[in-house]
């Protein structure tokens, strides 16, 4: 099993937090990992994407060119992504954020309002958890525990009372993904 | 040891080196800030080494200062690094030369970047010339690492503590953005405990540190001579050491390339990418393998040679516009043709990319259209 | 009886019966080596550099002192006094001598450099290592020419002087006004003491010591950063007889670089 993932939005969305999670949830798995940022200038409010790569095998590239998954969490980040999507791969979207869907119909298709949902709780640090979550439902790459116990490693320990929350939103965005086509 | 027991964790190339750097005893740090390898001196900031291993850390005024602290260190018999990206090394070619001229220990890491100039911040492949033939002046050579994963920027900082005293010659360990940047699990190597004072007087009579002077004849680091004839002296002893370094420390990996007929030469991300190009290849009855330099120098020139025998051609590929092919071109005498494919500037091949210049390069070699261009699109 | 000049051996000592213990009445420091110096006579290097081997004798820390000698004149200064040296590159000694010092913190460490190699090419280095306030002494020795490469303007080169790069004199519009390093220094938060001798004369080659003397205990105490600049002569890049150059110093240096402590934070 070797999963190509690329994680896109802006700055802030927490796209490179999520993808250090799915990353350390992998290697609780026991998996081989990378995690390979595009890195630039900007700190806020910038694009910023991360490829992740969760495999049975040893990783060759961390740079790949077409992908198994993209989550893409605005419009400019599908327009860069859709056509890179393997035939048979998935797209998961953010509902909120990106206004026109994906038009391909080779690939599988997900929205996920997560922006909606956490609106509606009140707790916007969650977000990208919704999204993982949604992933993690699609695509079983880890089980919610391995991600758990990855959170604990990623995390410094004065963080680990924000876990708890953080697992909710995981199963939340379970249950609140949704196939598009 | 069980997959599943190691304590991994998941770090960048950067932390990983600072953390390396703790554990395998290092004794000092002085290093400037520059993107793509700012995460080495913020890591070692956060871990604060000195007040655990007792390890010093400093944030120098410039590149400059960096690399004469690193001078001052190894003449006294510490063991200390820097780190840094292409313009900032390309500041240190003076006192990376001083160095090698006083036979120095140090271990520089240049975590490179598209240039030239400022170039990008975004990663590069194109200061291969300037870690093996250096910019400094003078005769002299850098034992020169290239780490192609996480994992392996940790493992080299072990290795060039090693190389470094073995053969007080400085060690330059070669990364690139993607590796310093990328996020993969690794291993951390387990504490060693730094050399003691006594230790190093014992390790390194030619240390300038004071130890044990009323005993011994006093001792100085000086790269100047006068005398021509005792300047070529030096240099005579220090080219033989370079033949022997040559003679014993190549290293190198290969990738499917026992059967190939076409090998791959790359080193850094883009021995990942070719990996990957192997893989793709081989799928599809190309029979192809990669040859991967562990180090630039000494360059692994016998095995391509050898390999070379049995080969159609030969695909380099680096981040550049073609530096390390020279050195392949020079390795294989002649015997087959030698392409280049790459992107510079701060772009990265993907691994299409590469399996397209492959396909271009093995109709070009066929049609015998060498060596019209070695450019591979 | 023997007449009283009679023999050879009344008339001429031998060198073996001339360095009698009883005869010596001056003597140069054991550190002190024999190799022949190459300082021009007149030059003011050769008595720093035994004032600065007499101190570490009398300190008795030879096996405690890490040196560091420039670029420039004291470039061979490695080859006089025995102690460990680390001969920088140039302009780089306090960045060399910076790390040392905080490799081996218990040890004197201190730079030696002139005035191109502080105030010129390692302006940069040597601000930082006092602004940081690196626990060395800095020895100073501030001719105002370059010696090393024949007579050249130094930064530090008077207003109106003649080198062979301002051979009509050192004018603003074209090179600038002299650089006041150690008044730099003074301002400084990093630096513990800062002061400028001279070695023209017996006395203030005592003074010179006891600066020197003071900055070497600063550095072993961890007080900060000390600089001892020594206004010195260059006798051959002056064109000058030795007895004319401490003279043209007394004169024209003096006034513009006064002798004294700018900074002891000690006192």
């Amino acid at each position: 099993m070797t999963e190509e993932i690329i994680i896109s939005g802006f700055g802030g969305q927490g796209v490179l937090s999520m993808g250090k999670i799915l990353a350390y949830a992998g290697i609780m798995e026991g998996k081989q990992v990378s995690w390979m940022p595009a890195y630039g200038p900007e700190q806020r409010g910038g694009t910023a994407n991360v490829t992740v790569i969760v495999s049975d095998d040893v990783v060759s590239s961390p740079i790949v060119s077409y992908y198994d998954t993209a989550i893409v969490l605005n419009q400019p980040s599908l327009e860069k992504f859709e056509p890179f999507v393997k035939p048979g791969g998935t797209i998961i979207y953010e509902g909120h954020s990106v206004f026109q869907a994906p038009k391909r119909d080779d690939i599988n298709i997900y929205r996920i309002d997560a922006m909606e949902e956490a609106a509606r709780t009140g707790n916007s640090k969650v977000f990208n958890m919704l999204v993982l979550g949604g992933l993690l439902k699609v695509r079983p790459i880890a089980t919610v525990d391995d991600v758990v116990k990855g959170l604990h490693k990623a995390l410094p320990e004065r963080h680990h009372k924000l876990i708890p929350m953080n697992e909710d939103a995981i199963r939340r965005g379970m249950e609140i993904i949704q196939k598009v086509k | 040891m069980d997959e599943q027991k190691k304590d991994y964790v998941l770090l960048k190339g950067n932390e990983v080196i600072a953390k390396a750097a703790i554990r395998y005893g290092y004794d000092g740090f002085f290093g400037y800030p520059i993107t793509p390898q700012s995460e080495v001196l913020e890591t070692l900031a956060v871990d604060k080494p000195w007040e655990t291993t007792g390890m010093v850390v400093l944030q120098a005024e410039s590149e400059v200062a960096s690399i004469n602290m690193l001078y001052g260190a190894g003449a006294t018999g510490k063991l200390a690094f820097t780190s840094s990206s292409s313009p900032g090394i390309a500041l240190m070619q003076e006192g990376i030369s001083y160095m090698a001229a006083c036979e120095l220990p140090g271990v520089i890491v240049s975590v490179g970047r598209g240039g030239p100039g400022l170039g990008t911040i975004q990663p590069g492949q194109a200061d291969y010339n300037q870690a093996v033939y250096g910019g400094g002046n003078g005769d002299y050579n850098l034992i020169v690492l290239a780490p192609n994963s996480v994992q392996e920027m940790a493992d080299c900082m072990g290795k060039a503590k090693e190389l470094t005293f073995k053969w007080r010659v400085p060690v330059m360990i070669l990364s690139d953005g993607v590796i310093g940047q990328m996020m993969e699990k690794v291993e951390l190597p387990p504490f060693t405990p730094r050399r003691t004072e006594e230790e190093i007087h014992q390790q390194c009579p030619w240390a300038t540190n004071g130890m044990g002077l009323k005993g011994r004849k006093y001792n100085y680091h000086s790269s100047l001579e006068f005398d021509p004839l005792v300047m070529e002296d030096r240099n005579h002893k220090m080219a033989e050491k370079y033949r022997k370094i040559e003679a014993e420390e190549v290293d190198y990996d290969t990738y499917k390339a026992d059967d190939a007929e076409y090998l791959i030469v790359a080193y850094g991300i883009s021995s990942r990418v070719s990996m990957k190009t192997v893989d793709t290849l081989r799928e599809q009855g190309v029979k192809v393998g990669m040859l991967r330099p562990k180090t630039l120098w000494p360059f692994p020139n016998r095995i391509l040679n050898e390999k070379a025998e049995n080969l159609k051609c030969i695909l380099c590929v680096e981040q550049s516009e073609g530096q390390m092919i020279k050195d392949v071109r020079l390795a294989v005498e002649g015997q087959v043709p030698v392409y280049h494919t790459g992107r510079s500037g701060g772009m990265i091949s993907s691994p299409a990319d590469v399996v397209d210049a492959f396909k271009a390069m093995a109709r070009e070699n066929i049609s015998k259209n060498w060596p019209k261009g070695y450019w591979i699109k | 009886m023997a007449a009283p000049f009679g023999g050879r051996g009344a008339l001429y000592m031998t060198k073996e019966e001339l360095i009698q213990p009883e005869n010596r009445i001056y003597g140069k420091p054991a550190l002190m080596n024999d190799t022949p110096m190459h300082y021009c006579p007149g030059c003011s290097h050769g008595v720093v550099h035994k004032l600065v081997a007499e101190v570490i004798e009398e300190m008795g820390i030879e096996e405690d002192t890490i040196a560091i000698c420039p670029v420039g004149c004291a470039v061979f200064a490695y080859r006089y006094l025995d102690i460990d040296w680390i001969e920088a590159s140039h302009g780089r000694a306090p960045a060399c001598a910076s790390s040392v010092k905080r490799l081996w913190p218990k040890k004197l460490v201190f730079t030696y450099q002139g005035d191109g190699d502080m105030a010129c090419i390692g302006t940069g280095e040597a601000i930082h290592a006092m602004n940081r306030g690196e626990n060395i002494a800095m020895i100073f020795i501030n001719n105002a020419i370059y010696g090393m490469t024949g007579g050249q303007m130094a930064p530090t080169t008077l207003m109106g002087m003649k080198t062979a790069t301002c051979p009509y004199g050192r004018q603003a519009d074209l090179h600038g006004y002299p650089l006041h390093i150690t008044d730099i220094a003074v301002n400084l938060e990093g630096t513990c003491y800062v002061t400028r001798q001279a070695v023209n004369t017996v006395a203030n080659i005592r003074k010179t010591k006891k600066a020197i003397r003071q900055a070497f205990e600063n550095s072993l105490n961890h007080k900060g950063c000390s600089v001892v600049e020594v206004v010195s002569t260059c006798a051959s890049g002056w064109k000058k007889t030795p007895e004319q150059a401490n003279q043209w110093m007394t004169e024209n240096m003096f006034p513009y670089y006064p002798l004294g402590d700018l900074k002891n934070t000690n006192e």
